[in-house]
């Protein structure tokens, strides 16, 4: 059976070239990177070359990354890094309804704490609006963060307007850019922002690790205490292999990134004219332009997303579901909320985020596999008889 | 591994009594859009027993798998042995849900008790 994963923007594969580069570095360059001897040493070069190289593609300086475990410790080290250290000058925080988890739940947890949380709203697309972040700034605002990219509905955010308005204010900015590093240029300064998270595994590195951008100057404290590591800024040992994967990952994204985006907005674009003209009563979620190269996400009325999925697998094609059935609780996606969906469209939605190793045929091959399974649970649904 | 038991995936795949029967003798709809989930039971009835089932259901996996299920275990049964079906009887029968799709289950034997309900009204009603 073939298997066709289109489910990128959750993982990526590690590519081989990264895999050959990181290897060494478990158990032939094993030293600790804060050892004073030539092994240690060779890790500790290894990795600021990494800092270096991670620096220079978004347009950083040297000393302004930190290494993180990943997208989320990066997340919740801006948050919380900024939050603990600006206290005293004021406890009121602006972020968007259709935040990352990594996002929200820091931000729940500092609430509890005592701090404020502003959720701005999203239009139908996904967009915020950079005047209601105007609008919402208080005397008492210490930090906005808002995503560079949906992870859902893949809606680019007008990044450098609300960067601008932060300066203005002399706000700290963070924005989470992980699903947008390595697809989509990214530059800290062009962005006005303070602080950017990224990770790896979501551009072809490996998983558990990622980086956190600090401009020169940002106020915040560590995240995690222990050792010097990170000039004191993010104790533990580094993960010398991960971060080596991660450069390589950024040497691969810089030569392959222009053409790859050019040719996935191509089979993004198939995908999307091929779902909405062949199966009816669909809706595409996101913007219709203004979105990340790979992202589609499609509701198909009647339906539910989980009974797609499994579908789908059987079929042998990975994609990810909005629908709440695979998780804990009962409520649809919080995204697909903010943007207007009725629970029940909502529940019926799914994600297709497309990668190196998709093309036009598989393109085909997916829409006419899920042609035949939302025909099927259509003609079981007791919604769409009553339509 | 599927979070799912074989039987579950089994009557998932291909699941048994889909539709809606023609005049039936009792109907049941649970469930709302918010959770995502909404069960319809058909039942035919002939001297107190059930001898035909059916079911339409807008859901997950499980809530697909429970509804198969349901309509397997009631036929041939008689409406006082139909009534004693816990949604733990249909969970079991699928060799065990995961726990947070019990839920699933329990509003399998909500649409079973709803159904039988109906059946009442409109005997109430013949009479």
């Amino acid at each position: 059976m073939k298997y066709i994963y289109m489910d990128h923007a959750a993982t990526t594969p590690t590519d081989q070239d990264v895999l050959k580069a990181m290897l060494p570095f478990f158990s032939e360059k094993y030293g600790n990177p804060s050892s004073l001897y030539s092994i240690g040493q060779e890790s500790r070069t290894a990795i600021e070359e990494a800092r270096g190289k991670v620096a220079k593609f978004i347009g950083a300086k040297h000393d302004e990354i930190v290494f993180t475990s990943g997208g989320t410790e990066s997340n919740n080290f801006a948050l919380m890094g900024v939050a603990w250290a600006n206290q005293k000058k004021g406890d009121h925080i602006i972020t968007s309804s259709i935040e990352h988890h990594a996002i929200i739940n820091p931000c729940k947890f500092l609430e509890k704490r005592g701090f404020k949380v502003t959720y701005l709203p999203v239009d139908k697309y996904g967009i915020i609006d950079p005047d209601d972040v105007k609008k919402a700034v208080t005397d008492k605002t210490i930090l906005i963060s808002i995503m560079h990219a949906n992870n859902e509905i893949g809606t680019i955010e007008p990044i450098a307007e609300i960067g601008k308005i932060a300066k203005e204010k002399e706000i700290i900015f963070h924005t989470d850019a992980v699903q947008t590093v390595g697809h989509i240029p990214v530059n800290v300064d062009k962005l006005n922002v303070d602080l950017l998270s990224l990770s790896a595994h979501k551009f072809y590195g490996p998983k558990g690790v990622g980086a956190l951008y600090i401009r020169k100057g940002t106020k915040i404290v560590p995240y995690l205490y222990g050792g010097d590591q990170e000039k004191r800024r993010r104790a533990s040992t580094e993960n010398v292999p991960g971060i080596v994967g991660l450069k390589r990952a950024i040497e691969l994204a810089e030569q392959n990134m222009e053409e790859e985006s050019k040719r996935l907005t191509n089979l993004r674009n198939k995908l999307i004219e091929k779902v909405l003209t062949g199966i009816d009563e669909t809706i595409l979620n996101g913007h219709p332009t203004q979105r990340l190269p790979n992202n589609t996400n499609f509701s198909f009325k009647y339906i539910e997303g989980e009974s797609l999925i499994l579908s789908l697998d059987m079929e042998g094609i990975a994609c990810s579901t909005g629908s709440a059935c695979t998780s804990s609780m009962l409520e649809p996606s919080h995204v697909l909320l903010a943007i207007g969906l009725p629970h029940e469209i909502a529940h019926g939605s799914l994600r297709f985020t497309l990668g190196r190793s998709n093309n036009e045929e598989q393109i085909d091959y997916v829409v006419e596999k899920l042609k035949k399974v939302v025909n099927k649970f259509r003609s079981m649904s007791p919604l769409y008889k009553k339509k | 591994m599927s979070v799912y038991s074989e039987k579950v995936m089994d009557h998932f795949r291909n699941p048994r009594n889909v539709g809606e029967i023609e005049n039936p003798d009792g109907v049941g709809k649970v469930g709302n859009p918010v959770c995502g989930d909404i069960m319809e039971l058909y039942i035919k009835v002939k001297d107190e027993k059930i001898v035909d089932a059916k079911f339409k259901t807008f859901g997950c996996g499980a809530a697909i798998a429970t509804s198969s299920m349901l309509t397997e275990m009631v036929k041939g049964k008689t409406i006082e042995e139909a009534l004693k079906i816990t949604n733990k009887a249909v969970a079991e029968a699928l060799d065990g849900l995961p726990p947070i799709k019990m839920h699933c289950s329990v509003l399998a034997e909500e649409a079973l008790k709803s159904a039988i309900k109906d059946y009442y009204k409109k005997k109430e009603k013949v009479k």
